[in-house]
């Protein structure tokens, strides 16, 4: 189950620097706990998150079992023009997400 | 049917027995669980591996995060690093190291002259108290950190069930 939600301020003017917030649900099991059964639960996290903003790569993070479940990620990013924002993932078990959004940037008001 | 008979002596024995097993249990070390590493590192031991012999200064890191956090599986923390994020000076990647955990890298963050801002936000798993180190390299190859200690009363190492 890949689903992810991003977000970021609903006003973005051209230069800006922007917060991004990404929410990732995945359990990130760190391969140390047990379950109900006590059986241990393998190993299962994000292997490489990248967030790719039209063609250049903006953010990336490789998370280990120190992350939380449903992890969360904020960074700043500087708005130069409208482009899609594509966020891809890949976990233990070789599962992949992505998520594709658009990143409206308005011109900047002449002053 | 006849009981084998205990005698006062060997009533004694048998006691006395017990209650050296017992001492003897008492004294067996406890482990707490299977884990790949149960000393703390020192900050140097932490960071050697990564920076590999570059300079390393303890400036321009700020970390946020709780003093004291109820739960180790979820800590807010923010880690923000004082740089201009130009192309000829700015933080290309920066590494989240834990003191307890078995596993020591707990993120590390690729970014480069179009964040803007080299600040960056998530939410650790954290194996009970310990020194948490923000490090960040820099363009020019040079290393920067900062650390802070977060008390966590719950570790995220214990189980679920």
């Amino acid at each position: 189950m890949a689903f992810a939600r991003i977000q970021w301020p609903e006003r973005v003017l051209a230069g800006d620097v922007v917060k991004v917030r990404l929410l990732v649900r995945h359990p990130m099991d760190t391969g140390y706990l047990q379950d109900l059964l006590g059986k241990l639960v393998p190993r299962n996290v994000i292997r490489s998150l990248t967030c790719t903003w039209g063609q250049q790569e903006v953010f990336r993070v490789e998370p280990s079992s120190g992350i939380s479940a449903n992890p969360l990620f904020e960074f700043f990013v500087r708005a130069d023009q409208t482009a899609d924002m594509l966020v891809e993932w890949t976990d233990d078990r070789g599962v992949k997400g992505s998520l594709r959004q658009t990143l409206q940037v308005l011109p900047k008001p002449s002053a | 049917m006849k009981w084998p008979t205990l005698t006062r002596r060997e009533g004694l024995r048998q006691m006395l027995r017990v209650g050296l097993y017992g001492a003897t249990a008492q004294f067996w070390p406890s482990f707490a669980q299977d884990m790949a590493s149960g000393q703390l590192l020192s900050v140097a031991q932490m960071m050697a591996p990564l920076t590999q012999g570059a300079r390393v200064l303890q400036q321009d890191v700020k970390i946020m995060a709780p003093v004291l956090a109820d739960n180790g599986t979820l800590v807010p923390i923010t880690a923000q690093v004082q740089s201009p994020m130009t192309a000829q000076d700015h933080v290309t990647h920066l590494y989240l190291l834990s003191q307890r955990n078995p596993v020591t890298q707990m993120a590390v963050f690729h970014m480069g002259p179009w964040n803007g801002r080299a600040e960056v936000s998530t939410r650790l798993r954290l194996a009970g108290t310990q020194q948490v180190v923000a490090l960040a390299r820099l363009s020019n190859g040079e290393f920067r950190y900062g650390q802070m200690e977060i008390i966590v009363t719950e570790s995220a190492c214990v189980d679920a069930s």
